[in-house]
């Protein structure tokens, strides 16, 4: 068993009255693939918010390759090595694709390796990144000439272009063709073939049935299943949170 | 590298080609001494008198954008920064004339008011500067518009403070007699001050132009366009967001120390004057928030406009003239001049990407 790169103890959030997240815990070791599943409003998005420092946990910690989260500001943590997609696309408006690109790869993934880039290789490494997600062809558009699954490869291209260690893709499919999500399952697959641990959290249960390693379930803000993805889906406490009594 | 050939054909100007930011100041130096030389060979010295307040309103409106153009944080306390910078100008003024028995006023009172003036904008750049860092602080926790109305209740708690303080003259105001001769330029001291700030808008654009194209540059955008996003992408918001007020602060600050020579008496009404937080509002909003350029623009067009209003129409018509120009702009053409002819070619450029697709045999 290689070493954990995330764990994630006790962790409660709450807005006003209502409980968000109860006291979930969860690790993910290096190199992992896992699965995020629950119904709408179930926390998924609150515990990647409180993973990356949108939003902070009222307690419970999270720890991060060796390094304690908790009051540290989200860039900081994304020099850490932390990247996320945004469930609903964040584009920079104002800026080409390409120059959506240049945002993470001037400070963070500069800041990680600790030189900056030299504007041919911004160049390249930017390319290459479209290139990969396939959005080489709208490198000058801006975002508001894209479709929606467009923005959500940019999206992706975007918080690959950090270098991260861990890559928390939130719903990263949504709205996508049958083979579009094979292409983002493999680009996700091949990141994670170079070392990369991912969470995925999807609604598609045929993609994260197919990508996960393990599968993590929330309902109503906590935790009620973790372990292998074809036992939890036999779980019954899952079946009943998704099908009903 | 086949990567880079591959992809020449979709490669446009981005924003880091042109010159850069040292060629830039150069060529901005170069384009001022010739504006004053034209001015000078006209030689009427109105000219220097309505000119000083265009170049005034060009120095501020680039203030102005660094925060609220480039960061999108909207700025409506622009008058208190650059009364801070005048009445710097008077604090030090009334030291030398009132206390110059102490040995402060004495040293000062040696140096020659043009060397003083120079000075004088450094200090005044500084102390705005720190109070640019120190309301950013304060409100920068403050999103959208809850910032605006903070950065005004700090114009107002200025000019409170200015009124009840009567070493720089209180409510009644204080004079600050400028040398009548500057030897060395036509159009004495007046023509002094208009150099001067013509230096300042040099170095306004110049520092403006050079944040729009560093790594600091395209992180404010950043903050702009999205400030979530920019965090997660690894942008230091806070850090980057403090800058941004300590620099434009610092230049409004510095484009106000040299007010008090040009205007002869300076009160509180006319130093915090409504003019300074609208037009440092309206011209780069006219002329485009995104680049130098449009700030420059803006205040060239309402600022000359204003000056002649001012003479030909009707001095109080001004700031309505304005505020309906704003109108305008909001609604037909919000990202200014600069940003109607962007979109305008960005708009051409997608339907030529549009009929190459469908082909050109295909009529709409």
């Amino acid at each position: 068993m290689s070493a954990q790169l995330l764990q994630i103890s006790g962790l409660s959030k709450r807005f006003g009255g209502f409980t968000a997240l109860n006291d979930v815990s969860l690790t993910l070791a290096a190199g992992e693939r896992l699965g995020l599943i629950g119904p709408n409003g179930s926390g998924k998005s609150t515990l990647v918010n409180c993973m990356s420092g949108t939003l902070v946990n009222d307690s419970g910690r999270v720890q991060f390759d060796g390094h304690v989260l908790d009051g540290l500001a989200p860039h900081k943590r994304a020099y850490l090595g932390i990247a996320r997609s945004f469930q609903l696309p964040r584009p920079f408006g104002s800026m080409s694709v390409r120059d959506n690109m240049r945002i993470p790869l001037l400070y963070t993934a500069a800041h990680r390796a600790g030189r900056q880039r030299s504007e041919p290789e911004i160049r390249d490494r930017t390319e290459e990144l479209l290139r990969l997600v396939g959005l080489i062809d709208k490198s000058d558009a801006r975002p508001i000439d894209l479709t929606q699954v467009d923005m959500r490869k940019l999206e992706l291209a975007r918080a690959m272009a950090a270098d991260p260690k861990l890559l928390i893709a939130d719903e990263a499919m949504a709205g996508l063709s049958n083979a579009e999500v094979d292409d983002i399952l493999n680009l996700l697959m091949s990141l994670n073939a170079n070392g990369i641990s991912i969470i995925l959290i999807e609604h598609i249960m045929k993609a994260v049935m197919a990508f996960s390693q393990r599968l993590v379930v929330l309902v109503s803000g906590n935790k009620i299943a973790d372990g292998a993805p074809a036992e939890v889906i036999r779980n019954e406490d899952v079946v009943r949170a998704y099908l009903g009594q | 590298m086949t990567a880079a050939a591959t992809s020449e054909p979709t490669v446009r100007p981005v924003k880091i080609a042109g010159v850069s930011t040292p060629i830039f100041a150069v060529l901005a130096l170069c384009v001022a001494a010739l504006f004053y030389g034209a001015l000078a060979l006209v030689g009427n010295e109105y000219l220097y008198f309505a000119g000083y307040v265009v170049l005034q309103f060009v120095v501020m409106a680039t203030a102005w954008n660094i925060l609220g153009g480039y960061c999108g944080y909207v700025n409506f306390g622009s008058a208190a920064f650059f009364a801070m910078g005048a009445y710097t100008t008077v604090s030090v003024y009334t030291v030398i004339t009132d206390m110059s028995k102490t040995l402060v006023g004495q040293l000062l009172g040696t140096i020659p008011p043009p060397l003083l003036l120079v000075g004088l904008i450094v200090f005044a750049g500084v102390i705005a500067g720190l109070v640019g860092l120190g309301m950013g602080y304060l409100t920068l926790r403050l999103r959208g518009v809850f910032f605006s109305i903070a950065t005004l209740a700090l114009s107002v708690v200025l000019q409170t403070l200015v009124v009840n303080w009567d070493f720089v003259g209180g409510s009644r105001g204080a004079y600050v007699i400028r040398p009548n001769e500057f030897p060395l330029l036509p159009g004495g001291f007046i023509g002094y001050l208009f150099v001067i700030m013509l230096l300042l808008v040099v170095v306004a654009l110049t520092v403006a132009r050079g944040i729009e194209r560093s790594r600091l540059g395209f992180g404010f955008a950043a903050i702009r366009d999205d400030e979530v996003a920019a965090e997660a992408a690894g942008v230091p918001t806070l850090r980057l967001k403090l800058i941004a007020t300590t620099i434009s602060g610092a230049l409004m600050g510095m484009a106000g120390a040299p007010f008090p020579y040009y205007i002869g008496y300076l009160q509180p009404a006319s130093a915090f004057g409504l003019e300074y937080a609208v037009n440092a509002i309206a011209m780069p909003m006219v002329g485009g928030t995104q680049s130098w350029f449009g700030p420059l623009i803006g205040a060239v067009l309402l600022g000359s406009f204003q000056q002649w209003a001012t003479v030909s129409i009707s001095s109080v018509l001004n700031l309505l003239i304005v505020g309906l120009l704003l109108i305008f702009f909001v609604i037909v053409a919000p990202n200014g001049i600069i940003g109607f002819i962007g979109d305008l070619s960005r708009k051409r450029r997608l339907a030529k990407l549009a009929r190459a697709a469908i082909g050109d045999g295909v009529r709409p």
